[in-house]
């Protein structure tokens, strides 16, 4: 199987922090990580290539440290790695992220071969967005699966197990397709310190808008049909009644009183 | 599409699964409501599905001016292609303004797919939404970075301008059973050839048949309990509450309960009237997938754990003392 893997570097947001002066999130010294569904997607991937033969190959669009997350993939599986890396994809919203990212992905089948899957996270864990998946599956015309947890090739049927309200649908799809994997029973594979140093001779393949000839109008702010107005840190209220009484009972008791006034239950 | 004067109304996608509405459809018919009056146009709701008269009649009981109506066996289950195929025939033929649809697992599949279909701005996940009156278009609010950001968004210059909105931040609107509105029959163009997915299997893993998205009372477990047979105590908290059973990652993660009852930023998202968090931290992931239901009360040990900033009553405690005598207290407060 021919598999392409979008990843993305995403600051840890465990690690965030507010500056209760300022209210405002500090960046400074949170490390940088492969955004963790984007783990999950390679991690099937890779098992898919184990299993059936191909190859695996990552790309990636953000700043040229982006490269470090790339040698990370390919410490854990990944065959080879391009960084889309450019100025004027600098504040690109869903829209115009996957259309530069579609477009590599159809120009790198020159390079690669035809994709038999494109696989992605299910979201960044800092846009929160999900639909850079999708709307790549819409540019390229495919079709597509969301919420995957597991992928099986069967001949030359491909089956998606789906996360729905109630538990799991399996899904059959037509390949070429682009499936976005959440959380799934396969976690990540932890690099050994061979494939650590192999990944760190290996050559990361940047590219920029030139060299992949794209329209600079459809990337970055000009192709981004929405716009941030405003952003700023939640409101914290904090005025919660903090019980603490002897006893349970007691305890029990007081919240019961307290939440009996307000009709809560 | 460029913002254009012939599109026109608010559309709100009342999504069905096996003939049954999802609750958050009706729930936008609220926001949807407001925006439409505030620009004097027509709120119209979107209804796919197999059988699904009912939940047309009920749409416009629940506030819409007009239903759309796609009534097709190919709807009784979900697939991106024809959700996507048929709501792009209906967008193209009556050119909506603003589109609204609740950010289920499958509004945020097809969200995104009719949105770059039609190269405009869908706004993902939305907590409030509101018209702004200096620009005229939907104000968009949404978490980012786990819940630590927050971002208002516009979509100045492309139309329809489209969101996918979170279930449970908004209430149902006031049900009328007397409204009129006119429900409008659109044909499904789509045959299954055209369909590039096939749901071979399904498996159902919320044993209390429960749906945690649409539960107005949730009880939580989380590393706390210990171990699997432990969730007793929250099965027998959630069942005289008459709420649902769900968890926090720890839990999953440890094998105690299925994935399928995991709130916060890797499983569900929420919003009930009450939610019960019983021996869980409260990592920013889980804040971020309960911390807008009105009520949250939260029973921990550890007097310093994060769940206590958000929680609106907190018992620090021994949750296996504690939930005993909770569910005592309101056995006895049902039976007063």
């Amino acid at each position: 199987m021919n598999i392409l893997v979008c990843i993305k570097q995403v600051p840890d947001t465990t690690e965030i922090k507010i500056n209760p002066e300022t209210n405002t999130l500090m960046r400074e010294g949170v490390p940088s990580i492969v955004n963790t569904f984007d783990s999950y997607a390679l991690e099937l991937g890779v098992r898919l290539k184990e299993e059936h033969g191909g190859k695996v190959t990552v790309m990636s669009m953000g700043p040229e440290q982006a490269k470090a997350a790339l040698k990370e993939c390919l410490s854990v599986g990944a065959d080879e790695a391009y960084l889309l890396s450019d100025r004027a994809f600098g504040g690109s919203d869903t829209l115009a992220t996957s259309f530069i990212l579609a477009n590599f992905a159809k120009q790198l089948e020159n390079e690669e071969g035809k994709f038999d899957l494109i696989l992605c996270g299910k979201q960044a864990i800092d846009g929160d967005t999900g639909q850079v998946g999708p709307e790549m599956a819409e540019h390229l015309g495919i079709a597509q699966v969301t919420y995957a947890t597991d992928i099986k090739a069967e001949g030359d049927k491909t089956l998606v197990k789906r996360e729905n309200d109630q538990g799991y649908d399996w899904i059959e799809v037509l390949s070429p397709a682009v499936i976005t994997v959440t959380k799934s029973d396969f976690e990540p594979r932890y690099a050994t310190l061979k494939s650590k140093i192999a990944a760190n001779k290996a050559e990361i393949h940047v590219l920029n808008s030139k060299s992949i000839n794209i329209d600079v109008e459809k990337c970055g702010l000009k192709g981004s049909p929405t716009k941030v107005k405003k952003s700023y840190t939640p409101k914290k209220e904090n005025n919660g009644i903090i019980i603490k009484e002897e006893t349970a009972s007691a305890s029990v008791q007081t919240l019961m009183r307290l939440i009996a006034d307000k009709k809560v239950i | 599409m460029s913002a254009n004067i012939k599109n026109k109304n608010v559309w709100v996608f009342i999504e069905t699964e096996y003939g049954k509405e999802k609750k958050v459809g009706f729930e936008l018919l609220k926001p949807g409501r407001e925006i439409a009056d505030a620009v004097n146009q027509d709120l119209v709701a979107i209804v796919f599905g197999k059988d699904v008269k009912n939940v047309a009649t009920k749409a416009i009981a629940y506030g819409a001016d007009k239903v759309i109506l796609v009534d097709n066996p190919i709807f009784e289950r979900y697939s991106t292609d024809a959700v996507t195929d048929t709501l792009m025939d209906l967008i193209n033929k009556y050119n909506p303004d603003t589109i609204l649809i609740g950010a289920t697992i499958n509004g945020r599949d097809f969200g995104p797919r009719v949105a770059c279909r039609l190269k405009t701005g869908l706004t993902a996940d939305c907590t409030s939404i509101s018209y702004n009156e200096e620009t005229g278009n939907v104000k968009w609010t949404r978490p980012a970075f786990g819940g630590n950001l927050m971002a208002d968004i516009e979509c100045p210059n492309n139309r329809p301008q489209m969101g996918t909105v979170r279930p449970g931040v908004y209430k149902l609107p006031l049900l009328k059973e007397d409204k009129k509105g006119e429900i409008i029959e659109e044909e499904c163009n789509i045959s299954e050839s055209n369909i590039r997915t096939k749901i071979i299997e399904t498996i159902k893993e919320v044993t209390e048949n429960i749906n945690l998205e649409e539960a107005e009372i949730i009880v939580s477990g989380g590393r706390g309990l210990g171990k699997a047979e432990n969730f007793s105590y929250i099965r027998d908290l959630a069942k005289v509450l008459g709420g649902a059973v769900g968890s926090s990652r720890a839990a999953v993660d440890s094998g105690w309960i299925p994935h399928a009852h995991q709130v916060g930023q890797t499983g569900k998202t929420v919003a009930p009237k009450v939610y019960i968090a019983c021996g869980i931290s409260g990592a920013i992931q889980h804040l971020a997938g309960m911390s807008g239901s009105d009520t949250i009360i939260a029973i921990n040990k550890d007097k310093n754990a994060p769940i206590f900033e958000v929680a609106h009553y907190g018992i620090v405690g021994d949750l296996f003392e504690v939930i005993p005598e909770f569910i005592k207290e309101i056995e006895k407060y049902k039976n007063s």
